[in-house]
């Protein structure tokens, strides 16, 4: 819709905005320099850096140092790892935080604002806060049989209930806004109409909210896949890591070289870029959606 | 500023229910009275579930923090615990020499992150918001770094700022023995170095949040101060900024959070060596250090949490007044 609008408006060329073009574009590639400079050294062969320098014409530019990242460290072992936690944690999250946000949203039962205000503000805390006593509760907890480690310590569910306690707070804060937009008398008419609690839920008002969900999930998958505090903490077999906290332990064994350490990390960025550039409007409107009621 | 948020956490649990009560009165009571029991005990399940999770998880631990932040603990047997009172505040603010430069290093890390890229991000925002051609692609440029985790940025920047190899030591020619400039080790520049990767994303945050306040500005505003004859700055000061207030408090409230919750980046740059120590390290290592001590750690948390309350209540505070009149 913006681009009709923006065609019919365009200004005639002035000076002016040849500047502010000239300075954004500038501003913008600066910002890109970083992320270029690691795909330069990414791509070019170690010992060919180390005779040239890394400031030099390239001779040969390659995908190699990628493959080797990639099959040296095993990574495809640690995105599996990423995937195990993140997304039950993303679908669990959204599952329970929508559950607190209608309870909150559609029902005045006076508790509800005291409920709001503590999911808000544990999402706030810093993770450090928690951390010491969570991780003496998760050596303390014993789950014979049900993690590997037989503890909530060193294991995915461990972190998972993580990320759901913690990531909870946060969407069913903007999930309980979303709904209040939400007329009331759609669910009033349900009501009337004896339909259960879980149906107006799960058929009425859920349904409505999928924008909202739409985004909370994309920018809850960027989070989780990106957490490196948690699986440091939480984990203690290297082998068990999800990639993004892997990342640290490769880079001192199998990145031998910066050139490899630029691939290894470029490859733990693709599936955040990829879900960035497909789904960049729902990431936006998260991080917005949130922002914006505050 | 301790001594005000104690007074404020009464008002923000007593003041709104009441207020809110009394307009809607009626619909919750008409809602509850067609409620089946089963009804109830759903919702009870759909409430209590979340909350419970995150009690136990989030506030159940925050309160345990504080508790054993007056206590020593081995960490086997409850009944190891022991009572130290004050001690470990007293070993932490006299002893340690770390404590006070990390202190002082997370307000610096909030100092610089909302006088240079939040300007930045809100001067971009505003170039962005001019209907001009290419918008997207420059917002995609300088949003790209919010979406990587901060340790890829940390691994990336490394790339710039490594000694031998790093892209500034080679352009300026430092990168030979003698002429070393080490941006990592140098506890004079490691935390310069470290926040301009962290501003560098911190901008493009910031940019989206000041993007999202800017649309919301009516049109009609800007209409009329052109009329009146103001020039795009005077516009901007006197007409856009004060409308961006609610943004504002975000901003603040979320680069607040942001300079505490800082870790990632200075763990994957040098683990928080000297020059480079937050509170957030310093608890951190306190756990996965040779040297666990449960106590003394949970006080270094409990003067993180305490900054962070701080921060968080009167924002809840007026957040949650604001709803409640809305």
């Amino acid at each position: 819709m913006s681009t009709t609008v923006m065609t019919k408006v365009r200004t005639p060329v002035r000076p002016a905005r040849v500047l502010l073009h000239l300075f954004l574009a500038g501003a913008a590639l600066a910002w890109l320099a970083p992320l270029l400079w690691a795909l330069y050294s990414a791509m070019r062969p170690y010992a060919e850096t180390s005779e040239k320098g890394y400031v030099s014409w390239p001779d040969k530019l390659s995908f190699d140092n990628f493959t080797n990242a990639y099959q040296q460290s095993d990574m495809s072992h640690y995105f599996v790892n990423t995937m195990i936690i993140a997304v039950p944690a993303v679908l669990v999250t959204l599952f329970l935080s929508s559950m607190v946000a209608f309870y909150v949203s559609r029902f005045d039962f006076r508790l509800n604002l005291a409920l709001l205000l503590i999911f808000t503000a544990g999402n706030l805390l810093p993770q450090q806060v928690i951390i010491t006593p969570l991780y003496r509760m998760y050596l303390l907890i014993d789950l014979p049989g049900i993690t590997m480690s037989g503890k909530l310590y060193d294991s995915a569910l461990g972190l998972v209930l993580i990320h759901v306690a913690f990531q909870s707070g946060f969407c069913a804060f903007v999930l309980a806004n979303y709904m209040r937009s939400l007329p009331h008398e759609l669910t009033e008419a349900a009501l009337v109409d004896g339909a259960s609690v879980w149906r107006m839920y799960w058929q009425i008002v859920l349904p409505l909210c999928k924008p909202a969900m739409a985004a909370l999930a994309t920018l809850l998958s960027i989070w989780i896949y990106n957490d490196f505090f948690w699986a440091l903490v939480l984990i203690s077999t290297g082998e068990n890591m999800p990639i993004t906290s892997a990342l640290n332990n490769l880079s001192g064994a199998y990145f031998t070289d910066p050139n490899l350490v630029a691939a290894g990390a470029l490859l733990t960025a693709i599936p955040t870029l990829i879900v960035y550039f497909v789904l960049q409007r729902q990431f936006v409107s998260g991080l917005t959606l949130g922002a914006n009621k505050g | 500023m301790s001594s005000e948020t104690t007074t404020k956490i009464p008002e923000a649990a007593t003041v709104p229910p009441p207020g809110a009560a009394t307009p809607k009165r009626r619909v919750p009571h008409g809602h509850q009275r067609l409620l089946t029991r089963r009804d109830r005990i759903t919702l009870g399940f759909m409430a209590g579930v979340p909350t419970i999770l995150h009690v136990a998880l989030v506030w159940v631990t925050a309160l345990a923090s504080i508790a054993l932040a007056f206590t020593t603990w081995d960490g086997i047997g409850f009944d190891s615990i022991q009572w130290v009172g004050l001690q470990n505040f007293k070993e932490l603010f006299e002893q340690n020499p770390q404590f006070w430069p990390a202190l002082e290093h997370n307000v610096i890390w909030f100092v610089v992150l909302i006088a240079i890229p939040t300007p930045l991000g809100l001067f971009l925002a505003v170039q962005l918001d001019k209907k001009i051609r290419f918008s997207r692609v420059y917002q995609t440029a300088f949003f790209l770094p919010v979406v990587l985790s901060m340790a890829v940025i940390g691994f990336v920047w490394q790339l710039v700022y490594n000694p031998d190899t790093g892209l500034i030591n080679s352009v300026i020619g430092a990168n030979e023995p003698g002429k070393y400039i080490d941006w990592i080790g140098d506890p004079d520049l490691n935390l310069w170095a470290i926040l301009i990767a962290a501003s560098w994303r911190h901008t493009g945050y910031m940019m989206i949040l000041y993007l999202a306040g800017l649309k919301g500005v009516d049109p009609s505003l800007r209409e009329a101060s052109a009329l009146d004859g103001a020039n795009e700055w005077q516009t901007f000061k006197n007409v856009i900024f004060p409308t961006l207030r609610p943004t504002n408090t975000v901003v603040l409230v979320v680069t607040i959070i942001e300079a505490l919750r800082a870790f990632d980046l200075v763990f994957v740059f040098n683990k928080g060596a000297e020059g480079t120590e937050l509170l957030s390290i310093l608890v951190t290592n306190n756990i996965i250090g040779e040297s666990s001590r449960i106590g003394y750690g949970s006080a270094i948390a409990v003067v993180l949490l305490l900054i962070s309350l701080v921060v968080i209540i009167p924002y809840l505070v007026a957040t949650f007044r604001k709803e409640r009149r809305a």
